[in-house]
């Protein structure tokens, strides 16, 4: 405590330290909370104005008027409309998302269910999109201008060009239908259902860990194509945002140097100029997994895929207000956090925004 | 560098291709006990018994719970008695005397006693869901409920009903699910601040009846296990997975590769498809289900009945069924579907653009005029939709489709902000009266009428034909019932403003060596428990 | 070489007019150099021809129906084949092209200018007006997109309009940002230092000076976008949400053959490969002129 006092100048340094960080950190998190108040406002009001009666998800159409009333008070559609805002958004702070109608569970046990479920989908896709198109980002960049650049930057345009729902369904009718390499639609075949405990809730992962070798390639022959799918996607991205570093990365001093030093070209490539491009690389890799996550709403269509885009979608159209603003907020968490990263990377990578 | 670049290519492309190609599954048989449906099953909002009021929520209801009276299926949907052994009714037509079979126990264990079917009903009466009123309609208040159904003793049932209702009608209703017997001690421990066990049993079972729900989760499956103890012996398989498929391409591609039993909803040309297939049997069902239009009476045009029945001839409803819906649909024009007591067959609608040109000029709109039609973006409704916008313009009229999701076009329907809905009613029980009194009752054409007939939505005022059907419900006699039921579809065809068009036909694809399945007249008739697989 | 290219490539040009018309000339110029720029170029104008004369290249009306000739194989009669209700599919892909041409053009006609003022305010502004306009961009960003056209067409009700409306809701952040971008770069420049000591007011030097400015990087950005838009409407449509039926919308033409996928695949296959060419031909165009005009 003495000794505290008696360095009055270190301290301030200190102080000041902690206070710029802890201004930023104060100002990042109010950007955020305000940016999901925001998301709620909207979704609540645009949820509101729908024209679908939500209580019909409740009864159904030939319910009798007082059934109907009861239900809608019951669903607190009886108070003004910044009454209900308010009450729900003051749950929200309490972890409480409310109850979907149409499933009868917590939406917070409807998107513990069905999250994993999307992650799985949105997971090997980048994967999959890193592992094709970082590789042909590097090749279009060592060969700029040249025809393998060209072929690269063609692929790269094709992702950005096909619808994925007709993708997905021209996979399952090639794949599926006619050659039977791949599982149909649905998670697992039927076979399968219910075999395996959820643990991670990823279903390849918890077959794995229960060892359950035939239920994990049944798992595996389901998600590859989906994901193959939605990793078309991000090949596009990644492979055209890997190409600019790179270029930008191999017209360094250092790289030059490097060459001069008599370093074979793999190691100037692979070592040097992508450990620097690293680093953007990740932004562009998270912000592809988050299109993913969009992306799978209509994959998810085609794929029967029970994950939280076509929770979303399934909630929407039937005016099931909880579980759709429950998952908005979800998808809009990711969608803010990945901002926020690239937002920071990109501040420390970018000059123009510094 | 080029090398390895290349490399860096090759090995990424084959490492996918080969987890792809060796995971060629060998598709296994479906197990050997089990029997896996593939069916739409999102319309499940709970498995409550006093709730379930969907098609698919119902089917399972209906297969883990009993009832008092149950129908033949084979006898025409005759009343049959399945937990009550007999019954009787006083002279007054007001007293139903039931004397419930000894000896039946719940999948719990618990004796299955008159005081259940008390509470059940006292539970489903007081919870008022949507299918509350079946039972509420005889007289039956939250406060009133245990005064009118008592039990004498363990093994009798007595109930008083307000007025002197045809006993068919009455019965008629105790064959739906919201009749079902629940398991009061199983129900009262999963009791959460006084919601009946509602909570619990929206994903639970209490029940009796051949089949027990094992896991059930919501969109995605659910799975029954066989009540070994049923007290019409053990179901012939000993579990049923129902997985949800919304496509129709998809069940029948399960069904051909095997992965499946049966597919329950295939489209017209799935099934035509598969009828070529030697693997695969098709069984199909009457359903009671009825396609119409309905003609709302506040569009000026629409009142006038030359308009109405000019509309009538203008559907080409030969061509539809056979080239849209053949096989799941047929024609039928009037509101009581095929099956129940008092159905008519009469058709008096062809297509006939001449004699419906001829119609409108007299109506004074000899160059056609613009609608508007709300269509549910769902196959096979958009397809007819578009055929029927093909035909009328054949006579001038213009007529837009509004796509919307099944839940937004009702919604305007409800509102009566429509002009022309295009859609599908289901009976809600196995008697006349639920059709006749959506189609022909409307007490108060007012916006704040208590009751929202099909005939309120579409704005028909019709105080007499009301009355008559009204009247109807307390006839005893079964064949003069019929008799006015039949008078008054006739008189409905002429003047009403649904165009009736199609009833709807239940199919559903089987593999070779699955017996017993039948598809009853609704949903509260598909039975899982006879279903066998060799 | 001719006198015109002599007048366009001068290194001395005589007029403003000149110079520009020669600037423009050597960004062509540039542009034709690059094969697959040419390629998007002539999808493009493809499109545009057939849209126009859609009449003659059709073989059929796109909405006359046949229910005795349903889901026929393609052939000679039927370049495509015919869909569920027997109607030419070539013929309904030939009109579609309007429909998509409609789409694009008026989600872009409504979202850049929007995109331009509010980012061109937000980032010369600066202040309260910029936090407050970025909070709203970060709002309407952190939306999945598709699922909020489809909260939006579900609001507004079905139809052509009502979808480009939901799109440009959903399209225009971006554009906002990019031009933020620009701006807080063309802001610091000597030029627009001298305008403000010459007196104009904030709103002509953000009119006249940065949103000009801004327009090549947007002009870029939108002919990419467009292929967005395009898939974007394609989705609402195979949700059953875009154009009204009949209208022969590439989407809801997918949608409605993926009941047949496994046996008529002609329904859902070519409808897919005219949004995937028209996507492309967008993307490659774009793609080009960002070369060309977008150098930085």
């Amino acid at each position: 405590m003495t000794s505290v006092a008696q360095t009055p100048v270190r301290r301030r340094s200190w102080g000041d330290t902690a206070k710029a960080w802890a201004k930023i950190a104060s100002r990042e998190l109010s950007t955020v909370a305000i940016t999901i108040f925001g998301l709620l406002l909207i979704t609540f009001f645009i949820a509101r104005v729908i024209p679908i009666d939500p209580v019909l998800a409740v009864v159904g159409d030939n319910a009798r008027p007082e059934t109907y009333e009861a239900a809608r008070v019951e669903l607190g559609l009886d108070k003004p409309l910044w009454k209900q805002f308010a009450v729900y958004t003051g749950k929200v702070f309490t972890g409480d998302l409310g109850r979907s109608v149409l499933t009868s569970n917590t939406v917070v046990d409807d998107i513990k269910r069905v999250f994993p479920a999307t992650l799985e989908l949105a997971t090997l896709g980048t994967l999959i999109g890193c592992l094709l198109g970082i590789p042909l980002g590097v090749l279009a960049a060592v060969y700029q201008g040249r025809w393998p650049d060209q072929i690269a930057r063609v692929i790269g345009l094709f992702g950005y060009s096909i619808p994925v729902f007709w993708l997905g369904l021209m996979g399952l009718l090639l794949f599926y239908a006619k050659l039977g390499w791949v599982g149909g639609p649905g998670r697992a075949g039927v076979a399968f259902q219910d075999l395996i405990t959820p643990i991670t809730g990823i279903l390849v992962i918890d077959a794995a860990i229960e060892g359950d070798w035939e239920a994990f390639r049944d798992a595996w022959s389901h998600l590859i194509l989906p994901s193959a799918v939605l990793g078309i996607l991000s090949v596009a991205y990644i492979s055209r945002m890997t190409r600019s570093f790179m270029i930008t990365e191999l017209q360094q001093q250092y790289v030059i140097a490097a060459r001069v030093k008599g370093l074979s070209e793999f190691r100037v490539v692979w070592r040097h100029a992508m450990h620097n491009a690293f680093v953007p690389l990740v932004t562009v890799i998270a912000v592809s997994y988050m299109h993913l996550l969009e992306g799978s709403v209509l994959t998810e269509t085609i794929f029967a895929w029970p994950g939280l885009g076509r929770y979303l979608t399934h909630s929407l159209l039937n005016a099931d207000m909880n579980a759709v603003l429950g998952g908005t907020l979800v998808i809009g968490a990711v969608f803010i956090g990945v901002n926020l990263l690239s937002d920071i990377l990109g501040r420390l990578v970018d000059p123009r925004t510094r | 560098m080029r090398h390895v670049a290349k490399l860096m290519v090759a090995s990424a492309f084959s490492a996918l291709l080969a987890t792809t190609a060796h995971t060629t599954v060998a598709f296994a048989q479906t197990p050997k006990d089990t029997v896996v449906m593939a069916k739409q099953i999102d319309d499940i909002i709970t498995l409550d018994p006093a709730e379930a009021f969907e098609f698919s929520g119902v089917e399972v209801v209906t297969n883990v719970y009993d009832k008092l009276m149950g129908v033949d299926l084979a006898k025409n949907n005759e009343l049959v008695p399945e937990i009550a052994q007999s019954w009787s009714v006083t002279p007054d037509n007001l007293t139903y005397t039931f004397k419930l079979r000894p000896g039946v126990k719940f999948h719990s264990g618990n004796p299955l006693t008159a005081a259940d079917v008390v509470y059940s009903f006292q539970r489903a009466v007081t919870l008022n869901k949507s299918p509350g009123f079946i039972l509420a309609q005889f007289g039956f208040t939250k406060d009133n409920v245990l005064e009118k159904v008592k039990a004498t003793d363990d093994g009798t049932l007595v109930i008083t009903v307000s007025k002197p209702f045809a006993p068919t009608f009455f019965l008629n209703c105790l064959t739906s699910g919201v009749a079902s017997i629940v398991d009061t001690k199983l129900v009262k421990a999963n009791e959460k601040d006084g919601d009946w066990g509602n909570g619990w049993l929206k994903l639970n079972s209490a029940g009796s009846g051949a089949y027990k729900v094992r896991a059930y989760r919501p969109n995605e499956q659910y799975a029954l296990d066989a009540n070994e103890s049923w007290y019409k012996g053990a179901p012939k398989s000993k579990r049923i997975v129902v997985r949800h498929v919304a496509e129709p391409a998809s069940q029948r591609l399960l069904l051909e590769k095997g992965d499946i039993d049966i597919a329950r909803n295939l489209s017209k040309d799935q099934l035509a498809a598969v009828k070529t297939n030697k693997d695969v049997e098709i069984v199909q069902g009457d359903k009671g289900y009825i396609l119409y239009l309905g003609l709302n009476q506040k569009n000026p045009n629409f009142a006038k009945p030359e308009v109405r029945e000019a509309l009538k001839y203008l559907v080409d409803y030969a061509s539809i069924e056979r080239n849209i819906v053949e096989g799941t649909y047929k024609a039928h024009e009037s509101f009581l579907p095929k099956g129940f007591l008092g159905a008519i067959d009469d058709k008096p609608y062809k297509y006939d653009p001449a004699k419906a040109k001829e119609l409108l000029a007299k109506a004074g709109l000899p160059n056609g005029f613009t609608v508007t039609m709300d269509v549910r973006s769902v196959n096979p409704i958009t397809d007819i939709a578009q055929a029927i916008q093909s035909s009328w313009a054949q006579a001038g009229i213009k007529l837009e489709l509004i796509p919307g999701d099944g839940k937004q076009t009702l919604t305007k329907y409800r509102a009566r902000t429509h002009d022309i809905y295009i859609g599908q009613w289901g009976p809600d029980y196995l008697d006349p009266h639920t059709n006749a009194e959506t189609f022909a009752i409307n007490e108060n054409n007012g916006e704040d009428a208590k009751s929202k007939t099909l005939a309120w939505r579409n704005a028909w005022d019709i105080p007499d034909m009301t009355k008559i059907t009204q009247a109807n419900v307390l006839e005893t006699d079964a064949s003069k019932r019929a008799a006015v039921y039949g008078d008054l579809q006739r008189e409905h065809q002429k003047v009403s403003p649904f165009v009736i068009m199609f009833q709807q036909v239940e199919v559903s694809a089987d593999r070779k060596g699955v017996k017993g399945w039948v598809i009853g007249p609704s949903s509260d008739t598909n039975f899982y428990a006879p279903i066998t697989k060799n | 070489m001719s006198t015109w290219t002599d007048y366009l490539l001068t290194d001395s040009p005589e007029s403003r007019r000149q110079a520009r018309l020669g600037q423009a000339y050597r960004k062509w110029l540039a542009f034709r150099r690059n094969p697959l720029a040419m390629v998007g170029l002539a999808i493009i104008v493809a499109l545009l021809l057939v849209a126009a004369f859609a009449p003659v290249i059709a073989t059929a009306d796109p909405l006359a129906q046949n229910l005795d000739r349903r889901l026929l194989p393609p052939s000679g009669g039927n370049f495509f084949g015919t869909d569920s209700l027997g109607r030419d599919i070539f013929s309904r892909i030939v009109y579609g092209t309007r429909v998509t041409l409609v789409i694009v053009l008026l989600v872009v006609i409504t979202v850049g200018p929007i995109g331009l003022l509010i980012g061109a305010a937000s980032g010369y502004l600066g202040g309260w007006v910029d936090r407050l306009l970025m909070r709203i961009t970060d709002v309407f960003l952190a939306f999945p997109r598709l699922v909020l056209a489809l909260a939006f067409v579900a609001a507004l009700g079905p139809g052509l309009e009502n979808a480009v409306i939901a799109i440009a809701i959903t399209a225009w952040p971006p554009y906002a940002r990019v031009a933020r971008a620009e701006t807080l770069i063309i802001r610091q420049q000597d030029y627009i230092a001298a305008v403000r000591l010459q007196g104009a007011s904030q709103w002509r030097i953000v009119w006249k000076h940065v949103v000009p400015m801004c327009l090549p990087s947007l002009i870029v950005r939108t002919t990419l976008d467009m292929a967005g838009i395009i898939l974007i409407a394609a989705g609402l449509g195979f949700l059953g949400l875009g154009a009204q039926p009949p209208i022969p919308e590439w989407g809801a033409m997918i949608s409605a053959g993926r009941e047949q996928i496994f046996d008529q695949w002609w329904v859902a296959t070519f409808p897919g490969l005219a949004i995937c060419v028209v996507a492309l031909g967008f993307n490659l165009l774009g793609d080009g002129l960002r070369d060309v005009m977008d150098a930085r």
